[in-house]
């Protein structure tokens, strides 16, 4: 803080112990179990969306309704061919009735010697040899999303968590501030002081969302589409509109979880990446003093 | 359509050429690990979960003839080869019989017409391949319940193993088996008609089993033996079924 503007604070008589240089504090930001079940959920997530990968390439076919396989209309597809015309192999992602080239990418990838690969999804983004490991895989990975998700959702709603950290307070619900908060985050200028101590409304809202919308959505469409379990819940069916239609929100709800996590990891970065991954490991959180200007 | 059991299909100047053996880093590193264990512990949670959760022995959703699929795509085995197939087509399956013995009291061998006579149920219900394509049809078989009651299980069977006539390696044949849970549930039939017809033979013609909450595999098609047993691992490769030998999972609920 430049000297002159500790003399126009003090000059106004607004200085605080907040506002003095070099004045750090220490907050305990993340409890254990937030810690502990948001490393897990990472690497549920990871296994889920990269087992769940191989399994869409044995099928790279999405459709809309009860019923879908090779000849139904599709809502998106990703295709590999020889052309003959080109003399090269082409993949073609298809999005409705639009499609757009996109090889080395999807459709046919690269292997590490430059040979080209059929498969919808590139192999370095897959888990699982065959279909049989792919689907073992993404249950287990499941059932292990779905455990810690619980502990993590009782915790939540019974050590006060929700309530007290995810719940936006009501002056942030204003629509000033909500506005202000946008702009801030489009200058890219992140809170400091009294107001680095919770979460911005942007954030409360986004983190509820995935909570509360986006992973059960992911869970109920995954779910759908089995057999089994619709048997018992057929409400299912008409919540996603049938089984294909359910496994086209799945993929979708993932592709936006994946959005989810890109934007998140990218506010980590311009956020402090240092001091908020301790406070993700070892709960220590460092609140920087507040500007004055 | 066969299974891809190939993890990639190696792209060539037109030809497709199948066998690749490269392995992402991933795969690598699971197969390091010894990650076998882990994976038959979610397959037992899965398989527990469900027969708690199925405990009810709900019907799964059965649809109207105006919801069935324009097609019905022919996954496996589209026509068993070898002459003894051939005979039985071309003589209407006049000569074929459906075995039911094992542990039971009153072995059975019957012919499609006797099987015809035999109390029937249709259902119009949703095939789910683990690939992830669907389709809907319409099945009429006699209720496998109804022929296991006829046969009468020893109280020692656990299992029902389906013998199928397809042969899909020198000395393979198909099967599948399922617990007596599925066994015994309403809508597990044995279908000889589908979509008002006779099963066509890409369909599993003869007869051809329904356990509607499992996904496709399951289901075998060529049935033609029906063996109630205690334990599965006398069978093929000893894990209950001709893909389940493979990989796969043997309770495919999901």
């Amino acid at each position: 803080m430049a000297l002159s503007e500790q003399h126009a604070a003090s000059a106004q008589g607004t200085i605080s112990t907040q506002a003095l240089p070099a004045k750090r504090e220490i907050i305990h930001r993340h409890s254990l179990v937030v810690r502990l079940t948001h490393w897990i959920n990472l690497l549920c997530l990871t296994l889920l969306l990269m087992s769940g990968l191989q399994i869409f390439n044995v099928h790279p076919q999405l459709y809309w309704g009860h019923y879908g396989y090779p000849g139904v209309p599709t809502v998106f597809s990703i295709s590999g061919r020889y052309d003959p015309e080109l003399a090269r192999p082409v993949g073609t992602t298809r999005i409705g009735d639009y499609s757009f080239e996109t090889t080395g990418v999807l459709g046919v990838t690269y292997g590490s010697e430059g040979q080209p690969l059929s498969g919808a999804f590139p192999e370095w983004a897959t888990l699982g040899a065959d279909l049989a490991l792919a689907r073992d895989w993404h249950f287990l990975m499941a059932w292990m999303f779905v455990i810690n998700g619980t502990i993590y959702l009782l915790f939540g709603l019974f050590s006060g968590h929700f309530r007290r950290d995810l719940a936006p307070g009501s002056d942030q619900l204003r629509a000033r501030h909500i506005a202000s908060d946008i702009w801030n985050h489009l200058r890219l200028r992140r809170p400091r002081g009294e107001a680095a101590k919770r979460y911005n409304v942007l954030q409360k809202l986004t983190y509820l969302a995935v909570i509360f919308v986006l992973l059960p959505a992911i869970l109920a469409s995954g779910l759908t589409m089995s057999p089994a379990v619709t048997s018992v819940f057929p409400f299912l069916f008409d919540l996603f509109g049938g089984r294909q239609s359910a496994r086209t929100i799945h993929f979708i709800a993932a592709n936006l979880l994946l959005l989810f996590v890109l934007v998140h990891v990218v506010e980590v970065l311009l956020s402090g990446a240092f001091n908020l991954m301790r406070s993700m490991i070892t709960g220590r959180y460092v609140i920087k003093p507040e500007r004055t200007s | 359509m066969s299974r891809i059991i190939t993890r990639r299909r190696l792209l060539t100047t037109g030809a497709a050429v199948a066998g690749t053996t490269l392995l992402a880093g991933c795969d690598r590193l699971a197969e390091a690990l010894p990650t076998r264990p882990l994976l038959d512990f979610g397959q037992m949670l899965t398989y527990r979960a469900h027969r708690l959760l199925l405990a009810g022995q709900p019907l799964v959703r059965e649809y109207a003839p105006e919801d069935i699929s324009p097609d019905f795509p022919t996954n496996g085995t589209a026509m068993p080869s070898g002459l003894g197939y051939f005979d039985l087509i071309t003589s209407n399956f006049a000569n074929w019989r459906l075995q039911v013995d094992g542990l039971v009291q009153n072995k059975l061998s019957l012919s499609l017409d006797e099987i015809q006579q035999l109390p029937a149920r249709t259902q119009i219900t949703q095939h789910s391949c683990d690939e992830g394509w669907t389709a809907i049809g319409k099945w009429t078989g006699v209720p496998l319940p109804h022929l296991l009651q006829m046969a009468e299980l020893q109280p020692e069977a656990r299992f029902i193993v389906f013998h199928c006539l397809d042969e899909m390696t020198a000395g393979d044949f198909y099967y599948e088996s399922i617990d007596l849970f599925d066994a015994f549930h309403p809508q597990t039939i044995l279908a000889y008609g589908m979509n008002d017809a006779a099963i066509p033979i890409r369909h599993g013609a003869p007869l051809r089993l329904r356990v509607e909450r499992q996904v496709g595999y399951k289901n075998a098609k060529f049935v033609t033996r029906v063996e109630a047993v205690d334990r599965l691992n006398p069978f093929g490769l000893g894990k209950g079924g001709y893909w389940p030998d493979r990989g796969y999972q043997w309770y495919a609920g999901l």
